[in-house]
């Protein structure tokens, strides 16, 4: 008799909608400013006016007499309070002891001094301006160059050099390769402040439990776990009594990558006033005292060989590092000098970083976090050495990349690149976009006077965060995935996704593995007292890291249902498939929830295999990943004007097997408008007296959506070795493809002229100017 | 971002608004596009705010023996979108439709905007251009102030305490008239870097009529007097164009900030008068 054969539909590979979507579009969601409590207060916090001043008087009466007004707490209240954690060790790194709230000084304009606690939000606002501080200004430095000169205003009185820290790295023979390059190249080439502005600003609600002595705090963060270890040690307290929940987080990107004073300040209060406390940022705050990203000065020096051959790399980094430490500030820039190399094969790598304090908020991780510095830098350095030798650019990346069959390849700056064939996505990107007769097409236009671009970058990125030698806080990430008694899924992660869709990836992974449907499977995470301890979500690591931990908890899984199918069935030869479990003998069935059924009413037990169907994965990864890719930008820029227009933007990502394609161009689509974003029109501009002039979103200019070009995607696919998925991670990848892919473009389109290099952001006037200046010349 | 405490009423007839507006400490909320911001910042601080949304009569677009009559609570999108302002005064409702975004020309107002005035508004361009003219009412007087008379300077008008911008008054268009708005968007806030709208009329091949305004370059909008009188008789070639065009910001005290130089934006301005100037003999006839 034949049978018909159907095979499971397998969901991973598919472009599935979020199942994140309907509750976020449809205003359901619960974002910290939603949750409400009986008898909850609300804080505001003054902050500094000034960059730098002495607080010679503070008098909080005139606050503490504003009927409503609970309490007020100053840096002197709140003295016992730990300091704020800068888990980025360097040796010799210089710590600034990070209080919750100033003490006698004020470092930058938004450093908290005081908060005020009422009964309403008004009030508490209000109140604020009631409290009386004499400062006394100090001259103050926001510029990280005008900072290391002699006789600049010493942020820190106690380190009047303003140098936080100084790394060195040396890979190779760099003397060597310079000695014996026909060429060397050399820029400087700024990757500017950026404001990582999350469409949510941060906000925390804290609440204390007198019956059972714990706080739980719910903060708008991407590390819940972080949070929870960094402010029971802030506060003195035991770790289990202490719940941190991320409830839904609106965009992150980086920012909400730390642990900030407002989180250990909220769990204060909270126990002082025995009520809950809720904390909501403004604009203008997060603007103010949410870390910012980049600030880098970057010297490049590049050595080749007549022919193109890269030989070896000089970079010196001047790093904007701000007052503070935050979580993760000196170590940024250490990503910049382990990419540096990017795609290339060239082992030779001499980088010295120094880090500066200045008058400004703290630097700290953003969208790509030393990498789209780095990347930037080698893939404007490759254009300006391919310019040097009249090579084309397309023909120099060819030729100086690490060669497919050189994975893994070991680097210069001590990286184990996993994976990899970068001239596939190269290729793949010159194809789309008819690079063939795309030069003829300039040479065309600019005899009618048009000033067209061509620009080309080729990426290679550092992904899946990562073994825990590499990591300050661990870096592996764990996993629970429970068959609750009806045959239903649910997932705990110990990742925090906040917009990336895990919610859906990882079902798809656990439907495929278990034959379940989609809507079977419930992915939770972000609540410290629901999911056993886990690391968070940064450096384009839930899906590599957390994924992995839940599909080794699924094979656990399987592993133990497949005991209880060979029981229910008196087989020892079945097949756990497509959710049913076969004997290959019989043919008879029984299904997943069948066998949850069994395993939990536990009449009967397999050999050695305890009740219930539960699985607890903790996987530490072996290596990072290493995704890669080729955007290449066509712009036309305005001779009058200056002003830029993308015209086409092509980008091929090699994130290794895409579970998702539908995640995977929301992740490459919102990376590239922030690159772009930094390409032309974003800056946080401090002036001399370190006023944050663009502190409004009246002057910081986001792109919106009508500012983003369409936007034509493709994939090449090397799986990486490191998982069992074959993923690498593709969060990050567009923001560092981007900015240099437009730079170049426009330097491209302006080479003619003289040009050679731009900094960012490429602003109609600079253009104009540069355009301007040329035709004069 | 929570303004000071304030009282706040939403009359439902104009009469009722001048009243309460009489009050020293009571300020006109339109839109709330510029004052809820200030509020917020705490820049502004009125003790009461007079909500006149509720207010049918001030919504109004209607014609009147040759002129439009724009009150001053129809929004942006009011304009972009009025059949009338289509056919009789296209400048206003080109320019109302290059404001914002979606959301802020639902909200804002012509009136709330002019009376704000904002250097780098883009009504004051196309009002120029169209030599409006702003009512003024309040609780019992009423006037009439040319535009020009009642922008004084940057966020300053001509409005005595307890007046209220009631409607603008704009020509309706002779046949034959063409015009053009034309801006560079700031990329942060959208508002003009520089908005440079142009009129435009031929009579036998000869331009007739050129007025020219220009939004965004000063501390208030400007009617470039100077450079209507080097189109008017010419025919309006590429080069009288340019000529013309060249000499918009002399003389000018160009704002200079972090998004344009005051040199970069008197030479966007040549620019963008030439492409609107252009723009509007193509749709002239």
């Amino acid at each position: 008799m034949a049978t018909t054969v159907t095979k499971p539909e397998t969901l991973v590979g598919k472009a599935i909608r979020r199942k994140e979507d309907p509750r976020l579009i449809t205003g359901t969601a619960t974002y910290v400013d939603d949750i409400e409590m009986p008898g909850m207060h609300h804080a505001c916090i003054l902050r500094s006016p000034h960059a730098a001043a002495r607080i010679l008087a503070l008098n909080t009466q005139p606050a503490i007499d504003r009927p409503g007004v609970v309490a007020v707490f100053t840096g002197d209240d709140t003295k016992g309070i730990g300091a704020v954690v800068c888990a980025g060790l360097l040796p010799g790194l210089r710590i600034p002891e990070h209080k919750v709230l100033a003490t006698d000084r004020v470092y930058y304009v938004g450093h908290p001094v005081a908060v005020v606690v009422a009964t309403d939000r008004y009030i508490a606002r209000d109140a604020v301006d009631l409290i009386e501080v004499e400062y006394e200004p100090l001259p103050a430095v926001a510029d990280p160059e005008r900072a290391l000169e002699p006789g600049a205003p010493a942020v820190h009185p106690q380190w009047p050099d303003n140098i936080a820290y100084t790394y060195h790295h040396d890979g190779g023979d760099v003397d060597q390769a310079f000695a014996d390059a026909a060429v060397v190249v050399k820029e400087r080439i700024i990757s500017q402040r950026l404001i990582p502005t999350a469409l949510e600003c941060r906000g925390v609600v804290a609440s204390w439990s007198q019956g059972d002595q714990t706080i739980t705090i719910y903060t708008s963060t991407q590390v819940p776990h972080l949070v929870r270890s960094i402010v029971a040690g802030m506060l003195g307290l035991p770790e289990h009594k202490l719940r941190v929940v991320a409830p839904e987080v609106g965009g992150g990107f980086g920012s909400k990558l730390n642990v900030y004073p407002e989180e250990g300040l909220m769990a204060f209060v909270t126990r002082q006033i025995g009520k809950p406390v809720k904390w909501i940022e403004s604009r203008r705050e997060n603007y103010l005292a949410t870390t910012h990203g980049r600030g880098h000065v970057d010297f490049f020096e590049l050595a080749a060989a007549k022919d193109g051959t890269i030989l070896g790399m000089k970079l010196k980094i001047i790093q904007d590092c701000g007052a503070y430490h935050q979580l993760l500030t000196p170590a940024i820039p250490t990503l910049s000098v382990l990419m540096a190399p990017g795609a290339y094969r060239f082992r030779n790598v001499r980088a010295d970083i120094v880090g500066v304090f200045t008058n400004c908020v703290p630097t700290d991780a953003y969208r790509g976090a030393g990498r789209p510095e780095a990347t930037h830098g080698i893939e404007r350095m490759v254009d300006i050495l391919a310019a040097a030798l009249n090579l084309d650019p397309a023909d120099i990346r060819f030729k100086n990349f690490v060669g497919k069959d050189e994975f893994p390849f070991q680097t210069g700056t001590g990286l184990s690149y996993d994976s990899g064939d970068y001239g596939a996505p190269l290729q793949k990107a010159l194809d789309m976009i008819g690079y063939a007769s795309l030069r003829e097409e300039q040479r065309l236009a600019r005899r009618q006077g048009r000033l067209m671009g061509i620009g080309i970058s080729t990426y290679g990125e550092i992904c899946a965060m990562g073994p825990s030698s590499a990591l300050p806080s661990g870096g592996w990430e764990s996993a629970t995935v429970r068959i609750e008694p009806d045959g239903k899924v649910t997932i705990m992660s110990g990742v925090s996704p906040h917009g990336q869709g895990q919610e859906t990836s990882f079902a798809q992974i656990a439907a495929d593995e278990l034959g379940v449907a989609l809507d079977d499977v419930q992915v939770l995470h972000g609540d410290t007292s629901l999911v056993q301890y886990g690391i968070g979500t940064f450096g384009s690591r839930a899906t590599a890291v957390g994924g992995t931990a839940v599909y080794y908890a699924l094979q656990d899984l399987k592993a133990k249902a497949q005991k209880f199918g060979a029981m229910l069935l008196e087989s020892d030869d079945v097949t756990l498939a497509g959710g049913v479990c076969t004997c290959n003998k019989t043919g008879k069935t029984v299904t997943v929830g069948q066998i949850a059924a069994a395993a939990y009413r536990a009449l009967k037990l397999p050999p050695d295999t305890e009740p219930g169907l539960v699985a607890t994965r903790y996987w530490e990864p072996s290596n990072f990943t290493f995704p890669f890719g080729a955007h290449i930008a066509i712009t036309e820029i305005d001779p009058d004007t200056g002003a830029v227009e993308v015209k086409r933007y092509v980008a091929v990502d090699d994130c290794g097997k895409v579970i998702n394609p539908l995640l995977v161009a929301g992740q490459v689509h919102g990376g590239i408008a922030q690159g772009l974003g930094q390409a032309l029109y974003e800056q946080a501009v401090y002036d001399a007296d370190g006023q944050l002039v663009t502190g409004e979103l009246m002057d910081y200019a986001v792109p919106k959506a009508a500012m983003v070009p369409w936007i034509e995607t493709d994939h090449t696919c090397t799986p990486s070795p490191v998982n069992p998925l074959g993923v690498k991670g593709i969060g990050e990848a567009g923001t560092i493809g981007c900015s240099p892919a437009v730079v170049n473009s426009v330097v491209d389109a302006l080479s003619h002229l003289g040009v050679r290099h731009i900094d960012m952001p490429l602003t109609p006037e600079k253009i104009w100017n540069l355009v301007h200046k040329g035709g004069e010349a | 971002m929570i303004p000071l405490e304030f009282d706040y009423s939403a009359p439902a007839t104009l009469q009722e608004a001048l009243e309460l507006l009489a009050e020293e400490e009571a300020k006109p909320l339109a839109g709330g596009c510029s004052l809820i911001p200030l509020l917020k910042l705490r820049l502004a601080a009125p003790g009461r705010l007079v909500d006149l949304s509720r207010i049918p009569e001030l919504r109004s677009i209607a014609a009147n023996s040759g002129s439009i009559h724009a009150g001053a609570m129809a929004t942006h999108y009011d304009l972009e979108s009025s059949s009338l302002l289509r056919a009789a005064c296209p400048l206003l409702a080109e320019t109302a439709s290059h404001i914002g975004d979606v959301q802020v020309r639902n909200m804002g107002t012509l009136g709330g905007s002019v009376a704000h005035n904002d250097p780098a508004a883009d009504y004051p361009a196309a009002l120029f251009a169209l030599e409006a003219q702003v009512r003024l009412r309040s609780k019992d007087s009423e006037r009439m102030l040319p535009l020009s008379e009642f922008l004084v300077d940057a966020l300053i008008t001509a409005a005595e305490p307890g007046e209220l911008v009631t409607e603008i008054i704009v020509p309706a268009e002779q046949p034959g008239t063409g015009a053009s708005y034309q801006k560079m968007r700031n990329p942060a806030s959208g508002f003009a870097l520089v908005g440079v709208a142009a009129r435009m009329r031929k009579t036998d091949g000869i331009i007739s009529m050129a007025r020219v305004g220009v939004t965004g370059l000063a501390a208030i909008g400007f009617r470039a007097v100077a450079v209507e009188q080097l189109l008017e008789g010419t025919a309006g070639s590429a080069a009288d164009i340019k000529k013309a065009a060249a000499v918009i910001a002399d003389g000018v005290e160009a704002n200079s900030d972090i998004h344009a130089s005051a040199n970069y934006r008197k030479h966007v301005a040549a620019v963008y008068a030439a492409r609107a100037i252009t723009a509007a003999l193509e749709r002239s006839s």
